[in-house]
């Protein structure tokens, strides 16, 4: 059984945009390699912390939207633990709303961006 | 001038104050997933301190004030939120 589920990290500000850039393309390739299938992805670009992380007040964030097996998650925690570039890391499992508000929250983008064009 | 007003004078107001009836933002606008990823929005279930407002405050339903403070509690993980501040708003 495929679930959906959507993670957010944050990655350290010390490297530079290409580093943070090789990193999140790190992960999509480990989730791809593993049969997940990417749904989307976003680029938050760097972001006040509301409280020091590592001693660090600002970082990287990244989401990633993908369906996966639940079995998956694990090793994805995992090397998010283990690579000393990820601050921090939330997976999040969605239900039925969660896609449909985050369906419904691109369609909207897409249709801004259209207009602005 | 006091022709226009009523006869009977009473030494404290008589006017009974109408409480407004609080209700549940999300079942009222059918909000069905309240999302982690949005501080702004969250903030409007906290107090200046950074935390989260009671049910008899804010009028949530039950059901939704759990999810509000799941969404919270995401948030605060990710430094969106903060765990404990001071003049928040």
């Amino acid at each position: 059984m495929l679930n959906q589920y959507e993670t957010v990290f944050i990655i350290t500000p010390v490297l530079s945009e290409a580093q943070m850039k090789e990193a999140v393309t790190k992960f999509k390739g480990y989730l791809t390699e593993h049969g997940a299938e990417l749904v989307h992805s976003e680029n938050w670009g760097l972001r006040k912390l509301t409280y020091p992380i590592q001693k660090k007040s600002t970082g990287f964030y990244n989401l990633i939207e993908f369906k996966a097996e639940g079995s998956l998650i694990e090793k994805l925690e995992l090397e998010f633990r283990r690579d000393e570039r990820i601050i921090r890391f939330l997976t999040f499992k969605m239900d039925k709303f969660a896609v449909e508000y985050s369906v419904k929250k691109r369609s909207q983008k897409e249709t801004e961006k259209k207009l602005e064009a | 001038m006091s022709t226009n007003q009523s006869e009977i004078r009473y030494l404290t107001p008589t006017t009974v104050e109408v409480k407004k009836k609080k209700y549940c933002r999300f079942k009222k606008n059918r909000i069905r997933y309240i999302d982690y990823k949005d501080p702004e929005f969250l903030k409007k279930f906290l107090n200046e301190q950074g935390k989260i407002l009671p049910r008899r405050l804010t009028g949530t339903s039950l059901k939704y004030q759990r999810k509000v403070a799941t969404a919270i509690k995401r948030a605060r993980h990710l430094a969106l939120l903060p765990y404990v501040a001071d003049m928040l708003k």
